[in-house]
């Protein structure tokens, strides 16, 4: 039993370590996928918004866990 | 028509990335072999391969049924949130945040804990488990790693090759050098897959959402470019902040 909770909690630490960076994350694809697939938003730009949308929450998972630090 | 830009970012990547995760299990098997018996490494690591490669052939068949903007969408969300996982662990390391991933430490920690078990009964058992399960769990994200980068584009055989060629090198100079091996840069491979692996997450996740973008599989580099600027203005922004200078004196 021991061996099963040491191999799910290694799939879940494989995604999610900062629980913040993760759920921004999945936010962010949910309101950009949403944006493209039901509002119409062009999906190049959806594209755009992504990556910018990801290293912005990167810089900002960076820079809270320096300042807890 | 597949890019040689794409083969070559993929067996890349897994190569990396397989890399780190079979230096660590070879970490812990090496301290089982060393400290306890050969026996019990080798039972357990051949199990846990037995395992991997059963799972392998049950779920990997299945991924040919999933529509592929499905499945581009899916590996995309799951490589961004694996990959930004490990570039904010590597920049932290690199701005002494959180301290560096120790092999040598890692091997000592579990040659004592061998050790103190070494006279009782079930000690091979125990032994032959602790190679076992680092083996599955570090395998697991080998699987995951080789599925994520190689499924989308048809390249699960290069992605293959590439852990393949990573599980061979580490197992050579293993069996050369016969200790951790801890003089692998393992924070600048973290740093590097980390930011393929987002790179990775972001092309197929908007291509899963129905971006074209431009140049196409070329458009990778131009994504990898820019994560890697901004972990670099990352890396230098926080390098000099007082916080991470008292982080790295502590």
């Amino acid at each position: 039993m021991k061996l099963i909770g040491a191999i799910i909690e290694e799939i879940w630490g494989m995604f999610v370590d900062d629980g913040s960076l993760a759920v921004l994350s999945l936010l962010l694809i949910a309101i950009v996928t949403a944006a493209v697939k039901l509002l119409a938003f062009p999906a190049q730009w959806g594209g755009a918004a992504l990556g910018v949308g990801c290293l912005m929450i990167l810089a900002y998972s960076v820079h809270k866990a320096v300042q807890r630090d | 028509m597949i890019s040689l830009t794409t083969i070559l970012s993929t067996v890349t990547a897994s190569f990396l990335a397989s890399l780190v995760e079979v230096v660590e299990a070879f970490t812990i098997v090496l301290a089982v072999g060393l400290t306890q018996s050969w026996r019990p490494a080798f039972i357990g690591t051949g199990a846990a391969l037995v395992v991997l490669a059963v799972l392998v052939l049950i779920f990997g068949p299945l991924l040919t049924l999933v529509p592929i903007e499905v499945l581009q969408f899916v590996v995309g969300v799951l490589l961004i949130l694996f990959g930004m996982r490990w570039l904010r662990k590597a920049i932290l390391r690199s701005v002494g945040v959180i301290a560096l991933h120790d092999e040598a430490k890692a091997f000592a920690k579990e040659t004592e804990a061998l050790t103190r078990r070494a006279n009782e009964t079930r000690a091979d058992w125990m032994a032959g488990i602790a190679a076992f399960k680092a083996v599955l769990l570090e395998g697991a994200e080998v699987v995951f790693i080789v599925i994520a980068v190689g499924a989308t584009r048809g390249l699960t055989l290069y992605a293959g090759l590439g852990a393949l060629a990573a599980f061979l090198l580490v197992m050579i100079v293993g069996l050369v050098v016969h200790r951790p091996l801890a003089k692998v840069p393992e924070n600048t491979l973290k740093f590097v897959v980390g930011l393929m692996l987002t790179s990775f997450g972001i092309f197929w996740t908007g291509e899963g959402i129905g971006a074209d973008w431009p140049g196409a599989d070329l458009s990778l580099i131009g994504i990898f470019v820019i994560v890697t600027a901004t972990a670099w203005v990352l890396t230098q922004r926080y390098a000099a902040t007082p916080a991470t200078q008292e982080g790295t004196a502590k």
